[in-house]
């Protein structure tokens, strides 16, 4: 990735170069030669989290007094745009590090973190989120899976459904509710191994077929009391609100790098690629279509730079979060299509990793709250 | 607020009084010179001794020796008061800055002066009815004479074409030389025989504001008003200015953007249809917030853009980008935005309404949203 590209911007470093070089060359050499065995399998190895954990790609941000390296926002930065540009969807890692591990650093007890963090940076301990239930995904007030207090433990009855790293995870962060109403949502530590926890199918999905989706199924799982997410009733709502900035920053990461690969693909093969006696690029229509794309993908960098810096200062607000995952999801789905268009046939077929963007793309203008959310939360800001 | 490390206090109190004087000299007359087609020489003396002209050109000259942010206050402010067709950017900082960049010692102190003052209004004129973003291609000529040159030629849709009191000409020096035959000419009006101004172009925004036909028979120049003083440089001065001059386009772009998301806010949240203020409705607040995200991210790039630029970095193709999708998402907004305004929004005592149609010639003026394509689509 050139500098042009970074979004590092102030915080570059020689340590961060040395960590972005060798992030590319664990996705590069380590995992893109296996995404096609991977999504056969519908699911990325434990080996590959454990050696993603060897190296220290796991949970890099988690402070140096809780096991971890204790590094900037940049590292984990670098580490997803390395793994959108090596074309890398699966292993999850940063729904592990980015998303699961500030819950246990953020809102964790002494005794939470030091039972999780360790395992979770080194690979042995795989987390996952679970929110979204088969009756509602978005709308987290309406969630019905119960934790019904029972002397010193909590006994857990619901069902989850699209979790990623569901399949994998050895840890559930888990929501369900203590009482009515959205003071009513506590999250739950859950182990996996525990009695009365089941998977489901892993999910046949459209696209990242190497990301394992699964049902979650919880059957009078009995977790003792201390599994509640920073020991106090009532506080998951706010605890899932807080968290939701920094995933959709994420997003915009991911998508913003998804969109410079794909530039990368078609601006090569245009210039190759012969029709009517010359090359597609010499046609007006495709100059003029991927330099949109180009202008767009400026444009969004500017943006994310500046949620980046506010994120950093802790002025990120919800509404501008918001603009930022839903345009850029937007943005991607709209030119990773018009880079498939490009690419003619060829962009339909499998072996060529645009089609896979395509298929990797969709997704994300429903992930992270919906695209229709997100305008929400911006529309009410407004008034 | 601007968010710039190059934004200063001292360009919040320069805001303040371009803000007095677009409510208390603009604001009350806008109809008036809508109606008329252009704005009264009085108006440009009034704005110089404001210190509104000229505000980046050194105060030597008479300037206020400031930077692009006053430009950007200015649009901001004009913008304000629905008077975005106001063209002091235009002379100040589109025009101005060929004579005291590519103007020899002696054109500079001869109208920088009467620039900052108001005394003269400028105009550029490049285009001609048989081309416009093609250049190299203009038909007027300069031919060298004993006393200086004769120019010959026709010229269109020239801004500020019919109250200029200075016009800097693109002619051909050298027919045969494509671009490198092009050179720029000073051309005082006043008394200039031969020289005439066509219609007053009907156009269909940006009303407030005259746009010409001009017309050269024989037109003669002295020779000391020959741009810079050595022919044959036009096209590279005329591209050299290019970035800026798109940079200054977008600022208007996202400046109206902006404006035109808060109008539409207020308006439905006052506006009831079927019981309610508009806003409550889903698709309202959903078109919206696309809006606001749209003018947003203008923002941030614009603010990354000017940086660059103060900083000495931004080039051809940032200026092609920033043009290019400030003016489309503009479009986009504004049509939106007119939109949520229903029969209103197509009344033109709307501000929303002339707004709407003032926009529409961001995407052609200053190179067409193709041309800006085209630039980008050459760095692939």
């Amino acid at each position: 990735m050139t500098a042009q590209h970074s979004l590092s911007g102030p915080y570059q470093s020689e340590e961060l170069d040395i960590f972005r070089h060798s992030v590319r060359r664990f996705f590069q050499e380590e995992c893109a030669p296996h995404q096609p065995a991977w999504e056969e399998a519908g699911i990325a190895p434990r080996q590959i989290w454990l050696r993603a954990g060897e190296l220290g790609f796991l949970c890099p941000r988690v402070p140096a007094a809780d096991g971890g390296l204790g590094v900037d926002l940049a590292f984990s930065i670098a580490t997803l745009e390395e793994q959108m540009r090596a074309g890398v969807f699966a292993p999850s890692v940063s729904v592990h590090s980015d998303v699961i591990a500030p819950y246990l650093v953020h809102y964790g007890t002494p005794e939470q973190k030091k039972r999780y963090l360790p395992g979770m940076i080194a690979g042995t301990c795989i987390g996952a989120i679970a929110m979204t239930e088969p009756s509602g995904g978005s709308d987290l007030k309406a969630l019905r899976t119960t934790a019904r207090r029972d002397g010193d433990s909590y006994v857990i009855n619901g069902q989850k459904t699209f979790i990623t790293n569901g399949i994998a995870a050895d840890l559930v962060i888990l929501a369900a509710r203590t009482d009515a109403g959205a003071r009513g949502i506590g999250l739950f530590l859950v182990e996996t191994k525990s009695e009365g926890f089941r998977r489901g199918r892993n999910l046949q999905k459209l696209g990242q077929h190497a990301s394992d989706t699964a049902e979650l199924f919880f059957d009078d799982l009995r977790v003792h009391a201390s599994a509640l997410l920073g020991g106090i009733e009532g506080r998951g709502f706010a605890q899932l609100m807080d968290r939701l900035v920094e995933e959709r920053l994420m997003a915009g990461v991911a998508a913003a790098a998804v969109i410079d690969r794909a530039l990368e693909l078609t601006v090569a093969y245009v210039k190759e690629r012969k029709a009517f006696g010359k090359r597609v690029i010499d046609f007006q229509n495709t100059r003029f279509k991927l330099a949109a794309a180009k202008a767009e993908a400026a444009v969004l960098r500017a943006f994310l730079s500046r949620c980046i810096a506010d994120f950093r200062a802790g002025t990120l607000d919800p509404a501008t979060a918001a603009m930022l995952k839903y345009w850029a999801t937007e943005r991607q789905c709209s030119i990773v299509d018009d880079c498939v268009q490009l690419h003619g046939g060829y962009g339909y077929m499998l072996e060529y990793p645009i089609a896979r963007m395509w298929l990797d793309s969709r997704i994300t203008t429903i992930y992270g709250g919906a695209n229709e959310v997100m305008k929400d939360i911006i529309g009410r800001s407004l008034r | 607020m601007i968010r710039s490390h190059h934004y200063t206090p001292a360009h919040e109190d320069f805001r303040t009084t371009v803000r007095r004087f677009m409510e208390r000299e603009c604001a009350p007359n806008r109809e008036a010179w809508q109606k008329i087609g252009f704005t009264p020489p009085d108006l440009w003396r009034k704005a110089g001794d404001a210190g509104l002209l000229c505000t980046k050109i050194a105060s030597e000259y008479g300037g206020g020796g400031g930077d692009i942010f006053h430009c950007l206050i200015i649009l901001e402010e004009q913008t304000r008061i629905g008077f975005g067709e106001l063209t002091f950017y235009l002379h100040s900082d589109i025009i101005a800055p060929y004579i005291a960049l590519y103007g020899t010692e002696d054109q500079k102190q001869r109208y920088l002066p009467r620039l900052a003052s108001g005394e003269m209004v400028c105009a550029i004129a490049m285009t001609e009815p048989s081309g416009g973003s093609d250049l190299q291609a203009i038909r007027t000529t300069a031919r060298p004479d004993r006393n200086g040159y004769v120019l010959n030629g026709q010229k269109v849709f020239i801004s500020n074409g019919h109250i200029a009191d200075l016009i800097v000409v693109a002619a051909k020096t050298d027919s045969g030389a494509g671009g490198k035959g092009i050179s720029l000419f000073l051309l005082e009006t006043k008394g200039a025989e031969g020289f005439t101004r066509g219609r007053c172009l009907k156009k269909v925004g940006n009303k407030g504001q005259d746009a010409s036909e001009l017309f050269f028979d024989d037109v003669r120049i002295p020779p000391e008003n020959l741009l810079g003083g050595a022919e044959g440089r036009g096209f590279v001065q005329l591209m050299q200015r290019l970035p800026e001059e798109r940079l200054i386009v977008s600022m208007a772009a996202v400046a109206t953007m902006e404006e035109a998301v808060r109008e539409t806010v207020a308006y439905t949240s006052q506006r009831q249809a079927f019981g309610a203020p508009l806003i409550a409705m889903q698709n309202t607040r959903f078109k919206l917030a696309e809006c606001k995200t749209k003018a947003t991210l203008a923002r941030a790039y614009l603010e990354q853009a000017m940086d660059s630029f103060i900083e000495g970095n931004f080039d051809t193709t940032q200026g092609a980008i920033i043009k290019w999708w400030a003016t489309e998402k503009q479009h986009e907004v504004l049509d939106a935005c007119l939109q949520l305004h229903g029969g209103y929004g197509y009344m033109t005592e709307y501000a929303i309404a002339r707004r709407y149609a003032d926009q529409r010639l961001a995407r052609i003026a200053g190179g067409t949203s193709e041309i800006m394509l085209d630039l980008i689509g050459r760095t692939l």
